[in-house]
């Protein structure tokens, strides 16, 4: 067993060659060197989350005539927050964590994305993390990899079979998807290995392929009991058990990565794009998204838990006012959602623009009063050290924080 | 030296037990200028045609609807608009197989090699609507037909297409002086700069090229004008066009013929020695190594100084130089060359690709290939995808290139070939005795193919 370790494995493979001693992914991984310690989870919703059907600005007289399907509010079954806004019933079964002050969300938050309200242009400035798009080769997150000392391949996983560009970049990430497990009978694994062999490249990966493939990482066991009684306080919800889903092999990876040498770790849950019976199609959207931060929570245990902020972003908001087919259209201002123990959640941020026709941007959108990535900024600092003048510098190019929201707890 | 098993796998699309690979480096050129076999026999819908057709239906769709007095919910006019969508996206992944078609049965293969490296090298995809599926027309409309000239040529038709007009935003790029902004100031037009800025970085000088930041602003100004209507035709917006001379890299253009002015300074932007040293390396780093010799990009890049960048020139020098003969393979495939070459060592019969339906084609093509880290007809940047042999390597996609091997030949062909001769077709006298081994000792047959795929050997070229 301790031979197929990942240490094991990859301070070997770092022997090998000198072409494999260039690549960032055969660097040995050693837990101790970890370059530091809170852990950062960014899931992209891709498709354009609806904010306002998510956490419902009930409290504004306004609203429930611009949605006359959709009905909001706790009139309707959704859980009241704070007096005003009341968070969609699908995501009841985050409330436990509401309570407990380790969810959180902000309201009127968008990139400087505006007008097109094209998906791909959309996600590609969340990720870039620039003003333009085309300006930046990189995403935001890698940029901040490359501020930090000590990062190597592990520190970063990008996983799930999109495309993260908000990874891409100079900084050694690794990515795994589930799709990829490979299950080879032993007689095969021997050829594979031995075909790879005189190619340590090749060979590298592959053993790293198997080593994730088998779940026989060398991460410390997550204390059952610890694990046990993060599940529990979930179950008060009535949720009935179920098969887990692909999102819950891929928290639950990312979980298990972050328990070990992961620091950083990115994934995306899509089906946002809730132009026809949103009432039927969001609520599937969102139960993933809750299914997937529950997963997190449980695997990644009370004590890497309590130093993990998750944020949940979408490439935009949506029409302030439901559309003719029961759902709403492409828009402008969202909401961002935050996690994690490290979070000072119970609360929603923001600075609330009202939904008068004439707060709205274009007469349609909810106005964004914050640029998403100011708070995601705070957070950086507040998580990594890095200096507010870094992440203005280079992670974020040209934004101005402003005043820090307070979001870490 | 030269071989033409080196040949077919370095410069072509890989070994096949039915096509005889080039007999010399006079037959690997002549291939390109020959009639173009492939294009004829899978043919893939020039942009032109495809957003006519795209249009077209999309009006017809709009006119049933506004006939019919329905409203935008209406479920009738829903269906259709969905049929669409899904049409175009059967239409998307047929040209996928087109592809893999003329990968698997053409004795061209530097050409396929070549489109792809030029579609790479120009990336460029209109980026919402329906126009969305228009990269491979564009392909077929801007590159394919314009490797063997000049490079001049090429640049100027991949630089005005439509395509790349809307992938870098120029369409609505407009000169603070121009006619549509002074006499619409409440439309906030302005000079958008993703074009000039990537003609110049990534098309022409290379980065490290010599121009500045300056040249990249004057250059910007000088392309205002080139835009599309909104179907996805050229269209040349005079109303936009910056008034005054503009001077890039030192020389001054601006004349009465805005186009000319345009494609003279295109001209003189290719013509340039940075550019020069710039295609000569990203040849060579394409189909030879990732750090290649010195002495091979001095060779290339001065063959196409002293040609003005004839294209089959170029060729010809990287071709004749000893140091594209290595006999060592340094290249790893990118996904779509993986698995095209990978069709092509199967002989994948037509049959086969006539049958599949859209799903199959997710299966074993496009979800793979995403997964394998290149999403059909979607790089993250005009920078395209990446040259690195380590971006091809890492764990997850090495292990959906093994699951892939092992699991799509058996979807592809009713019967599996024999696994050691398909191990000596697949990769002829350059069978390392391990995969020989390996095909040999497999238990199953599906496991002794998908090894001998799976095999550096045949990932690398």
């Amino acid at each position: 067993m301790k031979d197929l370790s990942r240490r094991a494995f990859l301070g070997r493979s770092a022997l090998i060659g000198c072409s494999a001693a260039a690549s960032p992914l055969f660097t040995p991984v050693s837990f101790a060197a970890a370059p530091w310690d809170t852990r950062l989870v960014v899931i992209v919703l891709r498709g354009g989350m609806d904010g306002l059907d998510v956490v419902q600005p009930y409290g504004d007289p306004l609203l429930a005539g611009m949605r006359p399907t959709l009905k909001p509010g706790p009139a309707n079954g959704a859980a009241d927050l704070d007096g005003f806004f009341a968070l969609h019933p699908s995501l009841a079964p985050l409330m436990p964590l509401w309570a407990a002050g380790e969810l959180a969300f902000m309201q009127a938050v968008s990139t400087p994305y505006r007008e097109k309200r094209s998906h791909f242009e959309g996600q590609d400035l969340l990720e870039a993390g620039t003003a333009d798009a085309m300006a930046a080769r990189d995403g935001w997150l890698n940029r901040m990899l490359q501020l930090m000392p000590g990062v190597e391949a592990q520190t970063a996983y990008a996983i799930g079979h999109g495309d993260m560009r908000i990874l891409d970049g100079r900084a050694p990430v690794a990515d795994w998807t589930p799709e990829a497990e490979l299950s080879l009978s032993p007689q095969t694994q021997r050829l594979a290995e031995s075909i790879m062999e005189e190619d340590p490249a090749f060979h590298a990966a592959l053993s790293e392929a198997l080593i994730l493939s088998d779940g026989n990482l060398e991460i410390p066991p997550l204390d059952e009991a610890e694990e046990g009684g993060m599940m529990m306080g979930m179950a008060d919800n009535g949720a009935r058990p179920r098969r887990p889903g692909r999102e819950e092999e891929i928290a639950g990876f990312a979980a298990d990565m972050l328990r070990g040498p992961a620091r950083v770790a990115s994934f995306s849950i899509n089906g946002w794009d809730t132009h026809y019976n949103q009432g039927r199609t969001l609520p599937q959207a969102l139960e993933r998204l809750a299914r997937t931060i529950l997963t997190l929570r449980a695997r990644t245990g009370t004590q890497v838990w309590n130093k993990t902020a998750v944020v949940a972003v979408t490439e935009f908001g949506r029409t302030a006012r439901e559309n003719g087919t029961k759902g709403t259209d492409h828009g402008t201002g969202g909401t961002m959602l935050m996690a994690g123990g490290a979070i000072r959640g119970g609360r929603v941020y923001g600075d609330w623009p009202g939904l008068d026709e004439a707060d709205l941007y274009n007469r349609r959108d909810l106005m964004p009063t914050r640029d998403i990535r100011a708070p995601i900024g705070w957070l950086m600092h507040g998580l990594t050290g890095l200096s507010r003048s870094e992440i203005e510098a280079t992670v974020f190019p040209g934004l101005d924080m402003g005043s820090d929201p307070r979001i870490l707890g | 030296m030269f071989s033409s098993e080196l040949a077919e796998i370095r410069f072509g699309c890989g070994l096949s037990p039915d096509i005889e690979p080039s007999a010399s480096r006079e037959a690997l050129l002549s291939g390109l200028v020959a009639a173009d076999v492939m294009a004829d026999k899978y043919p893939i819908s020039p942009f032109s045609a495809f957003a006519a057709e795209t249009s077209a239906d999309r009006s017809a769709v709009e006119e049933y609807r506004e006939q019919n007095k329905l409203d935008r919910g209406d479920p009738d006019y829903r269906e259709k608009r969905r049929k669409l969508l899904r049409a175009m996206i059967m239409a998307d992944a047929d040209r996928c197989i087109q592809t893999m078609r003329r990968w698997t049965g053409t004795d061209q293969g530097f050409r396929e090699r070549l489109v792809f490296f030029w579609a790479d090298h120009f990336t460029a995809f209109p980026k919402a609507g329906l126009l969305q599926y228009g990269a491979p027309g564009y392909v077929e409309e801007a590159i394919r037909p314009n490797m063997t000239g000049r490079f001049e040529d090429l640049l100027i038709a991949a630089v005005t297409h439509p395509v790349m007009l809307l992938y870098l935003d120029q369409v609505r790029s407009a000169g603070p002086g121009s006619a549509a902004a002074t006499k619409r100031p409440e439309r906030n037009f302005g000079v958008n700069e993703n074009l000039a800025r990537e003609v110049l970085e990534l098309h022409t000088l290379g980065v490290d090229g010599r121009y500045s930041q300056d040249d990249v602003r004057q250059l910007a100004r000088l392309l205002t004008g080139l835009s599309t209507d909104r179907n996805g035709v050229f269209q040349f917006r005079t109303a936009y066009v910056e008034p005054g001379p503009k001077t890039v890299l030192g020389r001054t253009y601006g004349g009465d013929d805005q186009v000319e002015s345009i494609h003279a300074a295109l001209r003189d932007l290719a013509r340039h020695p940075d550019t020069a040293r710039h295609v000569a390396w990203k040849l060579a780093t394409h189909f030879v190594s990732d750090t290649p010799e010195t002495g091979l990009v001095d060779h290339v890049a001065a063959r196409y100084e002293e040609t003005g960048g004839d294209l089959m020139a170029v060729y010809t020098a990287m071709i004749e130089h000893p140091a594209s003969w290595d006999p060592v393979f340094r290249n790893v495939k990118p996904a779509a060359d993986f698995v095209g070459s990978a069709c092509r060592a199967l002989a994948v019969p037509a049959a086969a690709f006539d049958r599949m339906e859209l799903r199959d084609v997710r299966q074993s093509f496009l979800g793979p290939m995403r997964e394998m880290g290149q999403t059909w007809q979607r790089p993250n940047g005009p920078d395209g995808w990446p040259e690195e042999d380590i971006a091809w390597i890492t764990p997850q996609s090495l292990a959906v290139r093994l699951g892939w091997a092992m699991a799509a030949p058996r979807r592809l062909l009713d019967d599996l070939p024999d696994p050691r001769r398909f191990a000596e077709s697949a990769l002829g006298t350059l069978l390392p005795p391990r995969v020989e081994f390996a095909a040999k000792a497999a238990e199953q047959r599906h496991e002794a193919i998908g090894l001998v795929l799976a095999s550096p050997a045949f990932q690398r070229r």
